[in-house]
């Protein structure tokens, strides 16, 4: 969620009486910058060269392998099914978690964010002993003929895991700022559970929405752990996008892996876009609030 | 629509909000729910809307027009609500604010647009804010906001308005304003209506009956003249207006406990000291104002009182602290409780001009 900055910190007053010496300040924009560069900037920059080494004709050309375009639909196939899903989810559990009181609520909170303390790979495994040929359920999914493990469905299932949380944490601090009085007064004048929401809650978080959904899909999309483990490294049928880049790398084919590979550094870029959108739209929007809030107070007309 | 609420209770968790609660407001009528925090006066308020409910110990009961509505759900109760911070729906201008309970109606029942967009400039007009259609809450001072809240609510013909702390968040001039529009808002529509509020004097100037709640209990409930002229507790008349407690708490020789009390205005200050009179001290005489308000020591005991004498009174008797003048006070209130029981008696003395 944006961040919104204290007013106080803004004013010439606060920063002239709050600023560190001169030397002070340069030395640490100097090793922030420099780490930036380092950390950042050069790897980007790193990724682009690598993938344009032998020339555009080259970079084009990795993408006209059917293994390359394969994967690259998989990645969309899988982010459109996970984000959508995470979308029904997150909104269920923040709604759950906001606007209603039950046994068992702050355990629902923590198990939200089960999937970003887990990491990855276990999650990965987790699917295996539970959903491979030899787990729990397998021989259920055996009969019905359905593949789960080292087969799309088990891709989707690892996305949906641990891109889980980023559609509910944004969403459960715009609802719980929200409140419940909308949505009760909406109740007074006789609205349905629908109409609640579709015309009260989900419009008061759309901004949060899109935001979660954005972040969701960029890491839905960049997964590369608990995939690994659950897909099994088929070319053609069960590698996604960076699990390709890491194939193709260890081929030593150097250009396509980079080129696969600016394929999601250009999503980073266009997430990071988006997101700074978002975040500005939603800072104007509440400093419009304000402002005008506080251009009305003055002239109430007399009732 | 005449509603009464009979046996009320509820707990939250072991804290005890309502204690057997008992409410009668006749059609029509403006009563008003007046506590302080905590008294348990929003809860029944909420229980009456249906957005919570009493413990289910089935004793309570919850009757509009004679027809239990108990087990309606709170969109099927035909209730008008206005909460205490409006509740105005952030992402519509004030129109689709106002049209809303109309368009979530079913298809069948609903008016047509035409109609719809009628009644809400019918109710724009009547609630003052003609031309604000466009806007959003959030360009809305408290007051307007305020408004629109109500418009929403009666929009769908109600025939019960709650309102919830409805002048809670205004200043003190709108909130005046808002009041007096208020009590002719309803006479109009003759909407039954339950208020809550913490402000006495909201209550006693707008209501027809007065339901003072403490600790989860009604106290008292009667005209404002009733409730202030004949509280029927000490509670009561030390949260009605203001009053000098004298003998707080003093045992008496049969083990009962009395305490006394005097309204500012049942003092009367003489300027010399005679049979009747008792003594005290002026400490300090406020006189801006049309009333001149005197703080005093009363000097057999060394508590504090305040007596509020007309202006031309402090003015011709040349108050000033430090003097010594007499007392005479018109009404005394006596609580005495002696175990569970508690009796009150009046005392009146005949006003006397000073010789």
């Amino acid at each position: 969620m944006a961040k919104t900055v204290h007013p106080r910190l803004l004013s010439p007053g606060f920063s002239r009486a709050m600023q560190d010496p001169k030397w002070a300040r340069r030395l640490l924009c100097g090793t922030a910058l420099l780490f930036l560069a380092l950390l950042l900037l050069v790897p980007l920059a790193a990724v682009f060269t690598e993938a344009l080494r032998k020339g555009w004709g080259a970079f084009f050309e990795s993408f006209n392998n059917p293994d390359a375009r394969y994967a690259i639909y998989l990645t969309l196939l899988v982010a459109g099914i996970s984000v959508p899903l995470n979308l029904v989810f997150g909104l269920a559990a923040s709604w759950a978690v906001t606007k209603h009181d039950f046994p068992g609520k702050s355990l629902l909170i923590t198990l939200i964010d089960l999937p970003f303390s887990v990491s990855p790979v276990v999650s990965g495994l987790i699917l295996v002993l539970v959903f491979g040929v030899h787990g729990w359920f397998g021989s259920f999914f055996n009969s019905i003929g359905l593949q789960v493990i080292f087969a799309v469905p088990g891709i989707v299932l690892a996305t949906v895991f641990v891109t889980f949380p980023f559609v509910a944490r944004e969403i459960i601090p715009a609802m719980e700022a929200a409140g419940r009085d909308e949505e009760q007064a909406a109740i007074m004048l006789g609205a349905s559970w629908w109409q609640i929401l579709h015309r009260i809650t989900l419009p008061n978080v759309r901004w949060a929405l899109l935001y979660g959904v954005l972040l969701c899909n960029a890491r839905a999309m960049g997964e590369f752990g608990a995939v690994s483990v659950v897909s099994g490294h088929i070319r053609g049928e069960t590698n996604t996008v960076p699990l390709h880049v890491e194939i193709l790398y260890n081929e030593y084919n150097f250009v396509a892996a980079f080129a696969m590979a600016s394929l999601l550094a250009v999503l980073a870029l266009l997430t990071l876009v988006a997101k700074t959108a978002l975040e500005w739209r939603i800072q104007h929007l509440e400093k419009e609030a304000v402002t005008e809030r506080t251009r009305h107070r003055e002239n109430e007309p007399a009732a | 629509m005449s509603l009464s609420a009979i046996n009320i209770s509820k707990h939250f968790g072991r804290t005890c909000a309502l204690d057997k609660v008992n409410l009668e407001v006749k059609s029509g009528q403006l009563v008003a729910l007046l506590g302080p925090s905590g008294s348990g006066k929003t809860t029944l308020l909420r229980i009456l809307a249906g957005l919570d409910y009493p413990d289910g110990d089935g004793e309570g009961r919850l009757l509009f027009q004679g027809r239990d509505v108990m087990d309606l759900p709170a969109r099927e109760r035909g209730v008008g609500m206005v909460f205490q911070h409006y509740a105005l729906f952030r992402n519509m201008n004030v129109f689709d604010n106002i049209a809303f309970g109309m368009t979530v109606l079913k298809r069948r029942e609903r008016p047509s647009s035409n109609a719809i967009r009628d009644r809400v400039m019918e109710l724009l007009a009547k609630v003052h804010l003609q031309g604000l259609e466009k806007r959003m809450p959030h360009q809305l001072s408290g007051g307007q906001r305020q408004r629109v809240a109500l418009a929403r609510a009666v929009a769908i013909r109600p025939q019960i308005l709650l309102l919830d702390e409805p002048f809670g968040a205004l200043d003190a001039k709108v909130r005046k304003e808002l009041r007096r529009w208020l009590r002719t808002f309803q006479e109009e529509e003759k909407l039954t209506t339950v208020f809550v509020t913490h402000d006495q004097e909201e209550a006693l100037e707008l209501a027809d009956e007065v339901v003072v709640m403490n600790n989860a209990r009604v106290e008292q409930s009667g005209s404002p003249q009733e409730v202030y002229d004949h509280p029927a507790s000490p509670f009561v008349i030390e949260f009605l207006g203001n009053v000098n407690r004298l003998k707080r708490g003093r045992v008496q020789p049969d083990g009962s406990v009395t305490s006394l009390y005097v309204r500012p205005h049942d003092i009367q200050i003489c300027k010399h000291l005679q049979g009747h009179t008792l003594e005290a001290r002026v400490l300090h005489v406020f006189s801006a104002g049309s009333v001149g308000r005197v703080t005093l020591e009363y000097l057999e005991s060394g508590e504090m009182l305040e007596a509020e004498v007309p202006r031309s009174e402090v003015d011709s008797m040349h108050l000033a602290s430090g003097q010594t003048v007499g007392l005479r006070f018109r009404h005394i209130r006596i609580f005495t409780r002696k175990g569970e029981t508690s009796t009150q008696e009046l005392i009146e003395v005949p006003y006397e001009h000073e010789a």
